[in-house]
């Protein structure tokens, strides 16, 4: 009746397992207790669960990113803590099949349900409102992606209490991750999961390139167009074009696993090599575009509080593209010692050493825009600062493994884990935390609390150090990566020294939540009233904070970059207030076929999971109708009446000349 | 702005990047253009696997002993066929001439129809002796293949019916317009990716 | 969008003149059905050099993807087309990478490394 779904595949045995599924089931039965006593339900199902406006879904995204992270990160506790007891004759806490999924889970969750949401819920923010337009192209499909990453997420974490996640780490290679090695559910959540999670990504790759190629205000030429932007879409292009090879590649993996198929089975012509090779030209254009809209983030943030344009926007928008291009002619370097020869492997690691080059570009170009600025050391700040230094000793590590004699006695040690969390947290994460406190002020409509924020930052920065530099050490001196024991004694201080900086960046992780506490509860005192709180030089800053469903009330005209500074400077100091007309605007209506989609992508993927044929059925069906629904739905836009945008535009600039 | 920008500032010239927002049916096209790109990527990855491995077949039956190359060409003119039935009644289509359309998309739907019974005879029969996809890496290769492809294709009828009820019961109104477009674009790279599929896989057979 | 000024590029596959369009499918056509007759018989034929066979049948196949292309997707060099030749090129790029990038390694790989059914059989 319930496929191989049964009892057993509870793990009532492991006191780990279940105090954690217990704790965060009791908190998430509390959260929906409180919004169900509260009558939050339609507020929240109306302006947030249904909605299609794309700075709701950005908001949504980076929510379910920040709640990944904690989830990520308490994965990465538990290795550390296992790793600092477990040596020598110490065997730890963690029995390797339990550490296996752990280290599996960690790496999935934090590239695909914390990086990915971060990056694309602040491209989907950020976007419209920098080319000055109202939506993104394709306003309900952006809700069914998040939704669809939003089941993923679920699904990921169904399977601690609900069966096993896979053992096969995060990128789950044959033979391992075959039926005849990993017989489980493990590699299936897995599978499963991000087949779900990767359309959505598809789909707002598709989105927010046609947004930046067909909609942007009038006279916003690709030369007139922000930094940001222009590394979006790099990032989207990488998307679209790396995606499906990564959904290809899965589906060779499930017809392997479900069907008998011998792809990269041992058996009968199966070549598990090939996975790895389709699967790394997907794996490396991921990090590029996990990279790229933090670049982008740094760009604006440093040319903003520098109070100048952006040094060598020609450079920079050039060397966005020319990464864009490499980061498909280097992934061999993944696998380096997987047996090649020297002649492939040569050009791969030349490719990959030219790659870095553009990056420096990028590098002298912020630093350039911060020399002979009036700089503003405002939390923003410090993160790219504190992004500068790490990332670029991040990128000196990986043109390091770039030399494959290098490569054949770093692959796979802790030397290159310690690599690539430096450039996903000096990078990536430290994009993010900028790109979050830069833009929540234009979110909620006011600024976060500097002190803390400040306070946030020297967390991650000194205990990102702490816990990754003992790791390039241990590399040299020859552990692996993905081990749950070490015998040699000599390395326990480092994985101490190691444990304490994971303790520092737990400590920043509170702070965050400490941060955003505080500064709700002290909103007034730093309400942003004009839309401008950092004196910015492009169109989202002309908006107020937050701005309305339609973002401008008149589309803006560009002629030259940084549009808005440029108003400013020829607006004077004061907001004139010029009467206007204003039209009748149509917005986007709430919509739940994202929602609903999800839903029954969630019932397909665990009855394909559990083998329960009817469940699948049913989840097929039921997405097969809402999408019908949604094919004959008429009535998609609300119209705003004249009279009503212009009331907002009268309120607002009562409000503004009241400061 | 510059001089020569200024200069350049009539109604006809300015360049198309500058001239705002596009409309909703260029925007509809040009991201379904995209969405059809990325689908052609994941034929690629299936080509790069057929591709390496054709030759591994493990014993079992080769290229060669199974294909059958008149079979493929009957299912390559059926193709072909209604991708020109296909333009055609998107022509009828933006005309707004009812008849013409539904005469159209339905001889594309029979076509359509006759290519995958074609496809779905070939796969029985490989089936009943034994080459399965089950059987080696290369059967496993070729099933996944021109199965993505005709799975494709399948969608694409069921498609094309619901685009068929939509303009009986909402008639040619822009946003059914604009997805019969889509449809279009659809039906058409399916005959692209047939053309690398018939050529790669059948011809190249040895 | 509320605000639409002039068509901004051409979508694929639109056509500006409906009087010339019905042509342009049918001359599609017979391009399609001479190249794909030449495929047919350049697969089965003893007249040209054998190494060179699948370079003319990869010749004839890209030709014929390309009277699609033009015929019926109605891609063009007009400079309103330009974001769908650029998108089509990245498209290109990516496809040609993967498949000869894959054949190119995977071709290597096999040459170095043994198969992994001898080496399963080697650790019985």
């Amino acid at each position: 009746m319930l496929g191989r779904l049964s009892w057993a595949a509870i793990p009532f045995d492991v006191p780990v397992v279940m105090i954690a599924a217990g704790s965060v089931g009791f908190l998430i039965f509390c959260a929906l207790a409180l919004v169900t006593i509260k009558g939050w339900w339609p507020y929240l199902w109306r302006e947030w669960i249904t909605s299609v406006d794309h700075k709701r879904i950005g908001v949504m995204y980076i929510l379910l990113a920040l709640l990944m992270l904690v989830r990520g990160f308490s994965d990465a506790m538990l290795m550390r803590s296992q790793l600092a007891l477990a040596a020598g004759h110490a065997q730890g806490y963690l029995p390797p099949e339990h550490y296996d999924q752990i280290f599996s889970a960690h790496g999935t969750i934090m590239i695909f349900f914390v990086a990915m949401p971060f990056v694309v819920g602040l491209m989907n923010f950020v976007l419209p409102l920098q080319l000055g337009v109202r939506d993104v192209a394709f306003p309900v499909l952006n809700s069914v992606s998040f939704w669809l990453t939003a089941a993923g997420v679920l699904l990921v974490n169904v399977s601690l209490v609900v069966g096993e996640f896979a053992r096969t780490g995060w990128l789950a290679y044959p033979p391992l991750s075959e039926v005849a090695y990993s017989p489980g559910v493990g590699v299936d959540y897995y599978l499963w999961s991000l087949q779900i999670s990767g359309l959505g990504t598809l789909l707002s790759g598709i989105n927010l390139l046609t947004t930046i190629l067909k909609l942007r205000a009038p006279g916003m030429g690709y030369r007139r167009m922000p930094i940001f932007c222009w590394t979006a879409l790099a990032s989207n292009l990488l998307i679209v074009a790396s995606f499906p090879i990564l959904t290809a590649t899965f589906a060779m993996l499930l017809l392997d696993r479900y069907c008998g198929f011998h792809f990269f089975t041992n058996d009968l012509g199966g070549n598990p090599m090939m996975y790895i090779n389709l699967i790394w030209c997907w794996g490396h254009p991921e990090v590029y575009i996990l990279i790229l809209p933090a670049f982008g983030v740094f760009s604006e943030v440093v040319a903003t509080f520098s109070g100048k344009p952006l040094f060598g926007r020609r450079s920079m928008v050039m060397a966005t593209m020319v990464i864009c291009v490499l980061s498909f002619l280097v992934w061999l370097h993944h696998f380096f010692t997987m047996g090649a020869g020297a002649n492939v492997n040569a050009f791969f690691g030349i490719m990959t050493m030219i790659i870095a080059v553009p990056t420096g570009v990028k590098v002298f170009n912020w630093l350039f825009t911060l020399y002979g600025g009036h700089i503003r050391f405002t939390v923003p700040v410090y993160w790219a600062i504190g992004f500068m230094v790490t990332f670029v000793i991040g990128g000196m590590t990986g043109v390091l493994m770039a030399i494959p004699p290098a490569d054949f006695v770093l692959h796979n040690s802790l030397f290159l884990i310690a690599h690539f969390h430096n450039v996903a947290i000096g990078g990536v994460v430290f994009g993010v935390m900028a790109g979050i406190t830069y833009w929540f002020p234009k979110a909620f409509g006011f600024t976060l609390n500097e002190r803390l924020g400040k306070s946030v930052f020297w967390c991650w920065f000194l205990g990102f150090y702490l816990a990754f530099m003992p790791l390039y050490v241990l590399g040299l001196m020859g552990a692996t990566r993905r081990m749950q024991h070490y015998s040699n004694m000599q390395w326990q201080p480092l994985m101490l020294v190691a444990l304490a900086g994971a303790l520092l960046i737990l400590l920043g992780i509170a702070l965050t939540v400490v941060q955003f506490a505080v500064s709700i509860r002290q909103r007034e005192q730093n309400r942003d009233v004009t839309g401008d709180p950092w004196n910015g030089r492009t169109l989202e800053w002309s908006t107020p904070s937050p701005p309305p469903a339609w973002n401008f009330s008149h589309l803006p005209r560009v002629d030259r970059p940084d549009a808005f500074w440029a108003m400013k400077q020829q607006r004077g100091t004061s907001q004139s207030a010029v009467k206007r007309t204003y039209e009748t605007i149509q917005v986007p209506r709430n919509n739940p076929t994202g929602f609903y989609l999800a839903f029954f992508a969630v019932l397909l993927g665990f009855s394909l999971i559990w083998h329960i044929g009817w469940g699948a059925g049913l989840g097929l069906l039921g997405a097969i109708v809402v999408c019908l629904k949604q094919a004959w739905r008429t009535d998609g836009e609300i119209e705003v009446p004249a009279e009503k945008v212009a009331a907002f535009e009268r309120v607002r600039g009562g409000q503004e000349s009241a400061v | 702005m510059s001089a020569t920008e200024q200069a350049l500032v009539t109604a006809d010239a300015v360049p198309l990047s500058l001239q705002g927002p596009a409309p909703k049916r260029v925007v509809a096209g040009y991201g379904f253009w995209l969405f059809l790109l990325s689908d052609i990527v994941i034929f690629a990855a299936l080509f790069a696997a057929y591709a390496v491995l054709s030759g591994e077949t493990a014993g079992g039956p080769t290229a060669a002993s199974l294909f059958d190359k008149q079979h493929v060409l009957i299912e390559t003119a059926c193709l072909l066929a209604s991708s020109v039935t296909c333009g055609f009644g998107s022509l009828a289509m933006q005309s707004g001439e009812r008849t013409s359309t539904y005469f159209w998309m339905t001889i594309t739907f029979i076509l359509g129809v006759a290519f995958l019974s074609l496809e779905v005879s070939e796969f029985a029969h490989m089936l009943s002796i034994g080459a399965g996809p089950s059987r080696s890496a290369f059967l496993s290769a070729f099933f996944t293949l021109v199965g993505t492809h005709g799975l494709h294709v399948t969608l694409g009828l069921c498609w094309l019916i619901v685009m068929l009820l939509q303009v009986a019961t909402l008639g040619f109104q822009p946003m059914v317009s604009r997805r019969f477009f889509c449809f279009g674009l659809f039906w058409h790279a399916l005959d692209i990716v047939w053309v690398g599929v018939f050529t790669i896989v059948y011809l190249g057979a040895h | 969008m509320s605000t639409e000024i002039e068509a901004q590029g051409k979508s694929p596959g639109a056509h500006v003149h409906t009087q010339g369009a019905h042509r342009s499918y049918l001359i599609g056509l017979g391009y399609a059905v001479v190249l794909t007759l030449a495929s047919f018989w350049a697969s089965s034929t003893d007249l040209v050099y054998p190494p060179g066979i699948p370079i003319l049948l990869g010749v004839l196949a890209i030709a014929q993807m390309g009277i699609h292309l033009v015929f019926f997707l109605h891609i063009s060099s007009a400079p309103d087309q330009s974001n769908n030749i650029l998108a089509l090129a990245f498209g290109i790029f990516v496809v040609g990478l993967l498949v000869f990038g894959s054949m190119i390694i995977m071709a290597n790989l096999n040459h170095n490394m043994m198969p992994m059914d001898r080496l399963l059989q080697m650790q019985r």
